[in-house]
């Protein structure tokens, strides 16, 4: 099997993937740069309507760096490559429309706003979201009800929801607000950069079936993770290994349970032979 | 007469047009005792407040501008200065000669049209409209014998009031600006509160257009008497433009036992370009003293224009058990300096005093807080908390703090609290990750750290104030 991943079509030719849902996104040949390294240095990947995509990789690798780069954080270059959304060009679009397109990121490192109560926040982004779709402003009531039912989704307590933004939330309840903020955007495209990590057994359980619930067949997401635990929960339809800032190895949920067993050393192994 | 003087000077321009003569109404530029006899003469004043302009002239004339203030101040020559409200000269005669950028900012405000043509300077019947709004205003204050109008009409019909309590809490020889102000002041407002009566309305919501023309030496005058209520609104949120480039105003405020006074600000005079050029010099005296017992004072100011400012409303603790707040926003952007806070003197038992400011300062721009904190040897349980808060966007910009405490009695508990913080890329990015726009989180962002101060305004003033904050930041981030 070739894993080395040069051929930019590879991800759609591979005998893995006998794929029907339409391409959300297509990656190709994306390279970037942070602070003038590059980081990404030829990523293809394609996700269609339906599918859950896994990333795993070493630490470093460049996984939250793809993240920035698909929601168009200005502190990361593109310099190769192109990415399509919904056939647009995503690159041309600026964060916000890229957001306001479907295409959500759960933080690695959610950041705190001091001042800016959660209400607040969903309130403006949710109305930022219609205007861009040429909807009314929400309701009052509709925008409470909203609120309340994405609440107990994610069985997140109100005392956060009326707190500011993530202002003294604990890591676990960071992530969780996380998916909060996901089920009320409803996005077509949900980035989970390591929203595993720092959740108790119980909030990882209630997190993965949040976002099982907001699984539908016009939507798709890309989960990064460093462990096969959360795939028992979110059953991706496939798993990409992505080191040194391209995706090296693409499988099924077979190919994490042997990344938990054997670690990376391997799959850098194939890779230096290739070269 | 006052009046006709008054309105003969604002409207002239608009009736005639430039190319009338207007040439007695000009004084020319420079400032002598001739000069102060000759705006009194045209004011029909009284030979008292003549007096007194020209004593505080001549004492003027023995000062020297503060130079204390983290401010740059480039030279001002006052002898370069006409001293008598010269007509506005080319005045618009519709909206499409006004600048499209002025016209955009009012529509972001949501400021309706005829107050839009009015803050142009557009002389029209949308005017005349909320002249007789204000007719109908001032019959209901009759009732209840609150006096409301301007300063030269009280000269003129409550000569009394005005001359016991004129220069009774900001002399004229307080500083440089106030002895400046006392000599050449042009109107501004009068209020009189009697014993007992509550107002029933804020004063000077439907007034926002009186401010206009009142000129560039502003002089207030509020008294509550004894068991009385007033809440009393200055500026509005419209850029103001004004060839007059110094300002230099005074309000006092007088509280008697049991009365209350809440004063609130909302300043935006033209802060001049991007580059720094031009902008108003506001260089304000603005001061209360609780005289009575139980008497309160309230100070709530969002300062957002003027190219340097100057400013420190205060009050004087004298009453036992008085009490005092100020709550301040200021921000500054592009080029703009301001060096503004307050200062709580406390005299009699028992007061209490709490200061929140809150900078903000973008650009280049320099923002300080400035507050004194002083606690008479007889002022017992004095009490004090100031939180003073400073907000960056980017790196260019400066805030600084300055807070003094003279603390003269061991029974006094005097606390303060100073933070500084900066919005980052992060947490914009975070916003537009949401759909946010950049804009749209400065704004969030900014008005979420303002909000304990803009909630103190009145709530229609507070909904314009916040936009207002959001558009004064425009483009300082990303
Ligand atoms: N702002 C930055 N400035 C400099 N280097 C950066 C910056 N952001 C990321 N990098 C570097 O880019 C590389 C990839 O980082 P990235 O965060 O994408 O890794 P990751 O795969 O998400 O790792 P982890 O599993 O630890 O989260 C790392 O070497 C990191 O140090
Ligand atoms: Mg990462």
């Amino acid at each position: 099997m070739n894993t080395t991943n040069n051929n930019q079509s590879q991800a759609q030719t591979s005998p893995l993937l006998g794929r029907t849902g339409e391409p959300l996104l297509t990656i190709k040949n994306l390279h970037a740069n942070v602070n003038g390294k590059e980081i990404l240095k030829g990523l293809d990947l394609t996700v269609r309507q339906g599918e859950i995509h896994a990333i795993m990789g070493p630490n470093g690798a460049g996984k939250s760096t793809l993240a920035s780069v698909l929601t168009g954080n200005p502190a990361f270059e593109v310099t190769h490559g192109s990415v399509t959304f919904y056939g647009k060009d995503l690159l041309e679009l600026s964060p916000e429309q890229r957001a306001n397109e479907g295409i959500f990121l759960s933080f690695q490192y959610p950041v705190e706003i001091p001042g800016v109560s959660m209400v607040n926040f969903m309130r403006t982004a949710i109305n930022e979201q219609r205007k861009y779709r040429g909807l009314d402003q929400i309701s009052a009531t509709d925008f409470l009800r909203l609120m309340r039912e994405k609440k107990e989704l994610v069985e997140m307590d109100n005392k956060l929801a009326n707190r500011s933004v993530n202002e003294g939330f604990s890591g676990g309840e960071k992530k969780r607000n996380e998916i909060f903020q996901m089920a009320m955007l409803d996005p077509s495209l949900s980035i989970l950069d390591e929203t595993d990590s720092g959740l108790d057994i119980d909030a990882l359980r209630i997190v993965a079936n949040g976002v099982n619930k907001l699984k539908r067949p016009d939507n798709a997401s890309i989960v990064i993770t460093h462990y096969q635990r959360l795939l028992d929960y979110i059953i991706p339809d496939f798993v990409h290994v992505l080191y040194d800032g391209k995706i090296v190895k693409s499988g099924t949920k077979d190919l994490a349970f042997e990344l938990e067993e054997r670690g990376y050393d391997w799959i850098k192994q194939e890779v230096e032979e290739t070269r | 007469m006052a009046e006709d003087i008054l309105h003969e000077v604002t409207q002239a321009d608009y009736k005639y047009g430039f190319t009338t003569d207007i040439e007695t109404d000009i004084i020319p530029i420079g400032l002598n005792e001739d000069v102060v006899r000759l705006i009194s003469a045209k004011k029909n004043e009284p030979d008292w407040l003549l007096e007194y302009r020209l004593k505080a002239y001549r004492h003027w004339t023995t000062m020297k501008m503060p130079e204390w203030a983290q401010l740059k101040i480039p030279e001002i020559n006052y002898q370069n200065i006409s001293y008598y409200a010269a007509p506005r000269k080319n005045a618009p005669k519709n909206l499409d000669e006004v600048d499209p950028e002025l016209l955009n900012t009012f529509n972001k405000l949501g400021i309706p049209l005829e107050e839009q043509m009015a803050l142009s300077g557009i002389a029209v019947d949308a005017v005349m409209d909320s002249v007789s709004v204000k007719t109908t205003f001032k019959e209901t204050l009759a009732e209840k014998g609150i006096i409301f109008c301007s300063f030269s009409e009280a000269v003129e019909h409550h000569p009394d009031l005005v001359r016991k309590y004129m220069g009774s809490v900001v002399p004229h020889t307080d500083n440089f600006y106030a002895a400046l102000n006392t000599a050449v002041f042009s109107d501004g407002s009068f209020v009189y509160i009697p014993k007992g009566v509550r107002c029933p309305m804020e004063l000077s919501t439907y007034f926002r257009i009186n401010a206009i023309n009142t000129g560039q030496f502003e002089r207030t005058l509020i008294i509550a008497d004894e068991d009385s209520y007033v809440s009393y609104l200055e500026g509005c949120t419209a850029p103001m433009r004004d060839e007059n480039q110094l300002h230099a105003a005074i309000v006092e405020i007088v509280v008697q036992k049991n009365a209350e006074v809440k004063y609130s600000t909302v300043q935006n005079w033209y802060p001049g370009d991007k580059e720094g050029k031009g902008g108003v010099y506001n260089f304000v005296t603005k001061r209360g003293l609780c005289k009575g017992d139980n008497s309160k004072l309230s100070w709530t100011q969002v300062e957002t224009g003027s190219a340097i400012t100057w400013k420190y409303p205060s009050c004087i603790l004298q009453g036992d058990n008085s009490s005092a707040e100020f709550y301040s926003v200021a921000v500054t952007n592009h080029h703009q300096q301001a060096d503004t806070g307050t200062k709580m003197i406390h005299l009699g038992k028992n007061t209490s005093s709490h200061i929140l400011s809150k900078g903000i300062s973008a650009g280049v721009s320099n923002n300080s807080y400035r507050g004194l904190v002083r606690v008479a040897a007889n002022a017992e349980n004095a009490r004090n908390f100031s939180q003073c808060d400073s907000l960056l966007l980017g790196d260019k910009c400066g805030a600084h703090t300055f807070p003094y405490m003279e603390v003269n009695n061991d029974s006094a508990i005097v606390e303060h609290e100073a933070t500084t913080s900066k919005i980052n890329e992060d947490q914009i990015f975070y916003c537009n990750q949401r759909g946010i726009s950049t804009e749209d989180a400065v704004g969030l962002i900014v008005n979420g750290y303002a909000k304990e101060v803009i909630n103190q305004l009145p709530m229609e003033f507070a909904v314009e104030a916040q936009k207002l904050l959001q558009i004064t930041l425009e483009g300082s981030v990303g």
